[in-house]
C-alpha cells in the first residue's frame, strides 16, 4: 500500500513533484560542478607547486630576502667590472664577455647546518637542501678606448676625424645581458626536492657520483630555447659544464623549478656561497604531523621561514588564484544559497501539500491509520522527490563537468618562489632574456615561476556520495517537517476543519 | 455495545468555551440501527466523533464493548478504529489519486494483510456494493452515488462491529439516496453490525429502529 500510494501521489501530483525535484536538481548540480571545479583548481595548484617544490614536499624552510639598503648594499645587485685590458681588440672594437653566478633574485642564503637541524627533528622523513642561483652573462662590443683622444667621450671622435670602432664601426657600443636560473642540489637526495617532480627526457639525471663534478641537467624547454643538448656544454659562472640530461615537469603543463641543475657543492663553490643553502625541502613522516612539525621547525630555526604546502598555495597568483578564490567564495556561497533555497522549496511545498491534504489525512486517521504510518507516507514521498531531484542533479552536474572539461579553460599561475625556485618562464626561456632585463645591474627581479595550467574538473565518488546525501537529507528534512505537521492533525479536528 | 456515561465535550476557541455535549448518558446495544437527528450545531457530529473514537470527552466515559475509549491513548484508539469501526462521510472522503479498489485497500493497510489478500478483499467488497466493473476508476471518474458506494465498501471491507455514517446521503439526489440507504440497510441486516446514522433527512431517519434527537448538547429519544 505504501508504494502504491506513494507512486500514485508522485504521478498524480506531478506539478509539485517536478517543482521540488527541479529545485533539488539545480542545487545538487551546482554543488557537483563547484566541488569538481574546486578539486580541479586544487589539482592545478598542486601541479604548479609540485613543479616548483617537488612531489612529496610537505614543508619548505627558507630565509626571507633582505631588503636592499639605501646605500645599495644588502640587496642582490650585480656589477660587471672590466679592466683596461679586458677583452680582445680587433679593428678598433673591444669584445668583452663575462658571466657571474650569484644568489637568485629575491632569495637569501643561510648556513647549511640548518639541514642537520631539520633532519634531527622527529617526524621528518626526508630533507634536502638546495641553493638557488642566477647565472648572468654580460657580453658586447666597445670602441677601443686606447685609440681615443684625450678628453673625448666614448664614441666621440677627435675634431675633424670620424669616429671608428665599436659595434657599429662608428664608435657605438652593443651589450647583451642574458640570465638563467641554476639550482644546486645534493645529487644523492632525489626523494624530495625539485627533481622529484620531473621526468627525464634525455640522458641521465644527477647521481651520487656527480658530487664535485661539473655536470648539469637542463630543463628541456630551456635547452630547446637555448639550443643546447645532452653531450654539449653550458657556461655557468665562467666554468664549462657538461650537459648530461634533460628533464621536464611530470605534470606536463608547467615548467620545472629551474633552468639548470648542478651539484650543490659545485654551485656553492662557484657562487662563493660555500656552506650556504637557500632552501630546505622537507617531507614529513606522516601527513598528520605536518602542523606540529612546522611548529617544531619554527622553534628550532627561529631566523628562518617555515612554510607548509597550504602556505605555499597562497603564494600562487594569476588567473588560477582568481579561479580558486571564485570557486572558494562565490561558488561555495552560491551552492549554499541555492541548496538552502531548494530545501526551503521542498519543505514549503511539503507543508503546503499536507495542509491541502488535511481531509485526506483526517480520513486515513479515521479509518485507523496511525500517526507513524502517515508520517512515514509523507516522509517517503518527500524522500523520493528528493532522490528524483538528486538523480537529475547528478546527471545535470555531470553534464556541467563534461562541458567544463571540454572547454578546458587555461589558467595561468604564478608561484612566488621567494623560498626556492628560479625564473623559469612558461616556455622555459630564461626570464632575464637578452638585453637589460632579468637580474643584471642591481635591478630588482620578481622571483616567480609562471605556468599555464589547463583546468580539468574531476568527478570523484565522494562528490557523487555528497550529492546523493544532500538529496536524502533534503527529502528527509522536508518529509520530517511535513510528517510532523501531519501527525499533529487530530482526526476529529482534521475532519471538522474540512467541514 | 456502546455505553456513554455523563459525557461532556467542550471546545475552547479564542477564550470562548462552547459545550457541544452536556452530560450525555446513552446505551446503544450491538446490532441496532440508530438515527441521530438534530439542528446544525446541536452536537450530532461531536457525538459521532465520541462514538467513532476520533475524540475524547472532556468528562464522562465512553465504552465500546470492554474498551473505555475515553481513557485510551492515540495508538490504541487508532487500532480500535482500524479493526472495529467503519466510517462513511457525507463528502465521501476518497483519496483522489487512488483507484476505487486502492481506496478500499487503505482501510486494510493497518491490519498487516498480504497484498494478495488485501486486493482480494477489496475486490469482493466493491462487488458487494455493485462496483465490480469500476474497481480501477479514479474517484473523479465516478458519480456521487458510486463514490459513496466505494466509501461504504471501504467502511465494511474490514468487517467492523460498528458502522458510523455522517450524513451519508446529504450530497445525493433522492433516487441515489434511496439506493444508498437500501445498500446500508442490506449490509446492516446481513452483517448484523451496529449502524449509527447522523442525518437531517427524516426519510432516512425513519428507516432506523431507534431515533435520537440531539439539541444543545442534550440527547432525547424520539
Amino acid at each position: 500500500m505504501f508504494i502504491t500510494y506513494l507512486r500514485r501521489e508522485l504521478v498524480n501530483r506531478r506539478k509539485q513533484t517536478i517543482i521540488i525535484a527541479v529545485g533539488m536538481a539545480l542545487a545538487i548540480a551546482l554543488v557537483i560542478i563547484v566541488n569538481s571545479v574546486a578539486a580541479g583548481v586544487k589539482d592545478a595548484q598542486t601541479s604548479v607547486l609540485g613543479s616548483v617544490y617537488g612531489v612529496g614536499t610537505d614543508i619548505t624552510v627558507s630565509k626571507a630576502a633582505a631588503a636592499p639598503g639605501a646605500d645599495g648594499t644588502g640587496g642582490p645587485g650585480q656589477r660587471f667590472d672590466f679592466g683596461a685590458d679586458a677583452g680582445s681588440t680587433t679593428d678598433g672594437s673591444t669584445a668583452v664577455a663575462t658571466s657571474r653566478l650569484t644568489a637568485g633574485m629575491g632569495t637569501s642564503t643561510f648556513d647549511a647546518t640548518a639541514l642537520d637541524t631539520v633532519t634531527a627533528e622527529n617526524g621528518v622523513s626526508e630533507a634536502a637542501g638546495v641553493l638557488t642561483l642566477t647565472n648572468t652573462t654580460f657580453d658586447g662590443e666597445l670602441p677601443d678606448f686606447s685609440q681615443m683622444p684625450q678628453g673625448a667621450a666614448p664614441g666621440e671622435a677627435a675634431e675633424g676625424t670620424a669616429p671608428t670602432g665599436g659595434a657599429d664601426g662608428a664608435g657605438g657600443s652593443s651589450f647583451n645581458v642574458d640570465s638563467f636560473t641554476v639550482l644546486g642540489l645534493d645529487p644523492a637526495a632525489s626523494a624530495v626536492g625539485p627533481l622529484s617532480a620531473v621526468t627525464l627526457t634525455d640522458g641521465r639525471t644527477l647521481a651520487s657520483g656527480d658530487t664535485g663534478t661539473f655536470v648539469a641537467v637542463l630543463d628541456s624547454a630551456y635547452a630547446t630555447t637555448a639550443e643546447l643538448a645532452v653531450g654539449g656544454t653550458i657556461d655557468i659562472g665562467g666554468t664549462s659544464f657538461e650537459i648530461v640530461g634533460l628533464v621536464e615537469s611530470s605534470s606536463g603543463d608547467a615548467s620545472t623549478a629551474s633552468n639548470v641543475y648542478i651539484p650543490l657543492d659545485v654551485a656553492q663553490s662557484l657562487s662563493g656561497e660555500d656552506g650556504m643553502i637557500s632552501s630546505i625541502y622537507v617531507q614529513a613522516a606522516s601527513a598528520d604531523d605536518i602542523a606540529s612539525l612546522k611548529t617544531s621547525l619554527e622553534s628550532a630555526l627561529p631566523d628562518n621561514t617555515v612554510s607548509t604546502q597550504s602556505d605555499l598555495a597562497s603564494s600562487v597568483s594569476g588567473s588560477l588564484s582568481t579561479a580558486s578564490t571564485l570557486v572558494g567564495n562565490l561558488g561555495t556561497w552560491l551552492s549554499v544559497i541555492v541548496l538552502a533555497a531548494a530545501f526551503l522549496i521542498a519543505i514549503l511545498f511539503t507543508i503546503s501539500g499536507v495542509t491541502r491534504r488535511t481531509r485526506e489525512f483526517g480520513t486515513l486517521k479515521a479509518i485507523g491509520w496511525s500517526n507513524r504510518r502517515i508520517v512515514g507516507q509523507v516522509a517517503g514521498e518527500s524522500l523520493v522527490q528528493g532522490l528524483i531531484g538528486g538523480v537529475a542533479g547528478i546527471a545535470i552536474g555531470l553534464v556541467g563537468v563534461v562541458v567544463v572539461n571540454l572547454v578546458a579553460p587555461t589558467l595561468s599561475a604564478t608561484a612566488s618562489t621567494q623560498t626556492a625556485g628560479g625564473l623559469a618562464a612558461p616556455d622555459g626561456a630564461a626570464a632575464g632574456g637578452p638585453g637589460m632585463g632579468g637580474g643584471g645591474f642591481g635591478q630588482a627581479a620578481q622571483a616567480a615561476t609562471t605556468s599555464d595550467v589547463v583546468l580539468n574538473a574531476p568527478v570523484t565518488v565522494s562528490v557523487i556520495v555528497i550529492a546523493v546525501g544532500l538529496a536524502v537529507v533534503g527529502g528527509l528534512l522536508a518529509g520530517a517537517i511535513g510528517g510532523w505537521r501531519a501527525s499533529r492533525l487530530r482526526p476529529a479536528e482534521a475532519l471538522r476543519a474540512v467541514a | 455495545m456502546y455505553q456513554l456515561t455523563d459525557v461532556t465535550k467542550s471546545y475552547t476557541k479564542s477564550k470562548h468555551t462552547v459545550t457541544a455535549l452536556k452530560g450525555v448518558t446513552l446505551t446503544i446495544p450491538s446490532g441496532q440501527m440508530v438515527a441521530i437527528q438534530g439542528p446544525t450545531g446541536g452536537g450530532k457530529s461531536t457525538l459521532l466523533q465520541m462514538l467513532g473514537a476520533l475524540d475524547r470527552p472532556t468528562s464522562g466515559q465512553v465504552m465500546l464493548g470492554d474498551s473505555t475509549l475515553s481513557k485510551l491513548g492515540d495508538t490504541k484508539l487508532a487500532h480500535i478504529r482500524a479493526k472495529e469501526i467503519g466510517f462513511v462521510f457525507q463528502g465521501f472522503n476518497l483519496i483522489p489519486t487512488l483507484s476505487a479498489r486502492e481506496n478500499v485497500e487503505t482501510a486494510l493497510a493497518p491490519l498487516g494483510l498480504s497484498n494478495a489478500e488485501r486486493t482480494s478483499r477489496a475486490s469482493t467488497a466493491l462487488q458487494s456494493v455493485g462496483l465490480g466493473e469500476r474497481m480501477l476508476h479514479l474517484p473523479a471518474e465516478l458519480s456521487g452515488g458510486q463514490q459513496q458506494r466505494v466509501a461504504i465498501a471501504r467502511a465494511i471491507v474490514k468487517d467492523p462491529e460498528v458502522l458510523l455514517a455522517d450524513e451519508p446521503t446529504g450530497s445525493l439526489d433522492e433516487e441515489t439516496r434511496d439506493e444508498i440507504m437500501e445498500l446500508l440497510e442490506g449490509i446492516w441486516r446481513e452483517k448484523q453490525l451496529t449502524l449509527i446514522i447522523v442525518t437531517h433527512d427524516s426519510a432516512v431517519a425513519k428507516r432506523a429502529e431507534r431515533r435520537l434527537h440531539i439539541k444543545g448538547g442534550t440527547v432525547k429519544e424520539l
